[in-house]
């Protein structure tokens, strides 16, 4: 177990180092999720307990879900996966070596909008341990969810870019991010239900005192299951997928 | 797998993409400090073979064995004792050489001081240290492949999978790789060494292996896969003027004649008797021989006749 997580670690500090800096990443991670925030919130009065859980949603939504589909396709492009597939890792220490990574650029981004509420918007916080217990396992379901998009195999990153943002992009607007679940239509909340990011957004509402629907610990709970899942269906996918990438 | 000696085993290893069989029921062994060159044209199977043998594609039947690990039940503990030179495998490029070897080294689960220490004495080995801290996308093919090697060995491997290591390398740089192979199996390591190369298989290999759409032809040392071959013996001559092989009168005990540049090579199981041939040739026609040489048979003409036999019988 203890290797394990060694090369796990490994593959996380070579991620950072590599692909967290990389063109698509900062596009689809950072920079587009803070324009369409901040078009969002321009000149428009929304109350802080209400902007502040979706500015976060958002924020660890983008970027803990940036990389990790970045990763493999890159790897499959400058061929060096093949390499790595002959050194003793498992496909499972491989893809946590990536989530790991996306961790980390998740929750190193989001600190950023944290700050912002807690130190400009003066939003009050009501819950810390939610917001932190929260912050962390949003951070790691996105992460997971971001190696998942990164299972078809191919060796061009954008096309990978583009799929994610098919499934990212609607999920923002029916997940509580411009609009909280309480003042959602009765047909739209079975779909914001499906949604791992409507769990962030409502238990941030839950620790800045904001008007959440589903409680802190379901919430929790819901994300832990949504890990659980989205982990067992992304091992399915790469290791269904990892040998094509060899004949790319 | 019988025998400590031997350090990875290939058992009715087979791999089926869809319908197409690319690597049919092969077995062999390479042992402790042998050089086994494994020969084939392109698309014979050479590289889904060392891929099964290094875990990256697991086989659609047999098993391949390194140091006594079923790389299909135990491929950790495979992975472990092997170095890897795939074929057009690169290193991260956006990492330094330094840092590419601590990589691998991390993932092979080298002690940090050791893979310092192994670091350092591979890089200065493989000529590598003074640009050691340079991205390596600075590097030319040359270190790159040198760095490569080099990750192939940080955690000090006892069986050495190279995949067209020279392909493409300058003089030099080839040079330097095949006195490494050399010194590492004069060590004790086992070296699997695929290459389309025949010269350079003849040259580094105690055996080789030649595969051929799918199959082993022939498993052996090159000399006595030649010594099989002796028919493919040949009497090499050149003339002041060139002969074209029209002038050339039937030699007795020549089964087959080619001009190449400006000589001729006449085929033969009896070179003796040819060569006491072509000195009465040249005094009856008054031709003045300017070489004469007898030539064992090659390894590439051998390779080319299992080949080509292979081709046939499919």
């Amino acid at each position: 177990m203890t290797a394990a997580a060694h090369r796990a670690w490994a593959i996380a500090k070579k991620d950072v180092r590599i692909y967290c800096s990389r063109g698509p990443v900062i596009i689809f991670g950072v920079l587009f999720p803070t324009f369409l925030f901040v078009a969002f919130a321009w000149g428009r009065n929304v109350p802080a307990d209400s902007l502040v859980p979706g500015l976060i949603g958002m924020a660890l939504f983008f970027t803990a879900s940036a990389t990790t589909p970045a990763v493999l396709p890159f790897e499959t492009r400058t061929r060096t996966l093949e390499r790595l597939l002959t050194a003793p890792i498992t496909i499972p220490m491989l893809i946590a070596g990536d989530v790991i990574a996306a961790l980390l650029f998740g929750l190193l981004l989001s600190l950023i909008p944290i700050v912002i509420s807690l130190a400009v918007v003066r939003a009050p916080l009501h819950h810390p341990l939610q917001l932190v217990g929260g912050v962390i396992l949003s951070a790691l379901c996105f992460a997971i969810m971001g190696s998942l998009f990164s299972a078809p195999a191919t060796d061009n990153p954008a096309s990978i870019m583009t799929l994610s943002n098919l499934v990212r992009l609607p999920l923002i607007f029916v997940s509580g991010v411009f609009m909280p679940v309480a003042k959602m239509g009765a047909w739209v909340r079975p779909i914001a239900y499906l949604s791992p990011l409507t769990y962030t957004t409502e238990l941030m509402r839950n620790a800045f005192g904001g008007e959440a629907v589903i409680s802190a610990g379901l919430c929790l709970g819901m994300l832990a299951l949504f890990c659980i899942a989205l982990w067992i269906i992304t091992m399915a996918a790469h290791r269904a997928s990892i040998h094509r990438r060899l004949f790319l | 797998m019988p025998g400590s000696e031997i350090a990875v085993a290939a058992e009715g290893l087979t791999r089926l993409y869809g319908e197409q069989m690319a690597v049919d029921h092969i077995s062999f062994e390479v042992h402790r400090g042998e050089i086994f060159g494994f020969l084939g044209p392109n698309g014979a199977g050479k590289t889904t073979t060392q891929r099964m043998l290094t875990g990256v594609l697991p086989p659609s039947e047999g098993h391949a064995y390194v140091l006594d690990h079923d790389m299909v039940r135990d491929p950790l503990g495979a992975k472990e004792h092997i170095g890897v030179v795939p074929e057009a495998a690169n290193p991260y490029l956006e990492l330094s050489g330094w840092g590419n070897l601590m990589l691998f080294g991390e993932l092979y689960g080298v002690p940090r001081r050791r893979r310092q220490e192994r670091g350092e004495a591979l890089l200065r080995e493989f000529d590598l240290w003074e640009r050691r801290h340079d991205r390596v996308r600075a590097y030319s093919k040359g270190m790159r492949q040198r760095l490569m090697l080099a990750i192939a060995l940080v955690h000090e491997p006892e069986a050495l999978f190279l995949d067209e290591p020279t392909s493409g390398l300058d003089v030099a740089s080839r040079r330097l790789i095949h006195s490494i192979v050399r010194r590492l199996a004069s060590e004790g390591a086992a070296v699997f060494y695929t290459t389309h190369n025949i010269e350079e298989a003849n040259l580094l290999c105690d055996r080789v292996a030649i595969i051929c759409r799918g199959r082993l032809a022939a498993v052996d040392s090159p000399e006595a896969l030649k010594t099989a071959f002796a028919d493919s013996q040949a009497v090499e001559v050149a003339f002041a003027s060139p002969l074209d092989l029209e002038e050339l009168p039937a030699l007795p005990q020549v089964t087959r004649a080619e001009k190449q540049g400006d000589r001729l090579c006449l085929y033969t199981s009896s070179p003796g008797a040819v060569v006491a041939h072509v000195v009465d040739l040249a005094r009856e026609r008054d031709l003045e021989i300017i070489a004469l040489s007898t030539l064992g048979p090659s390894l590439e003409e051998v390779f080319l006749r299992l080949t080509e036999s292979g081709d046939e019988a499919s």
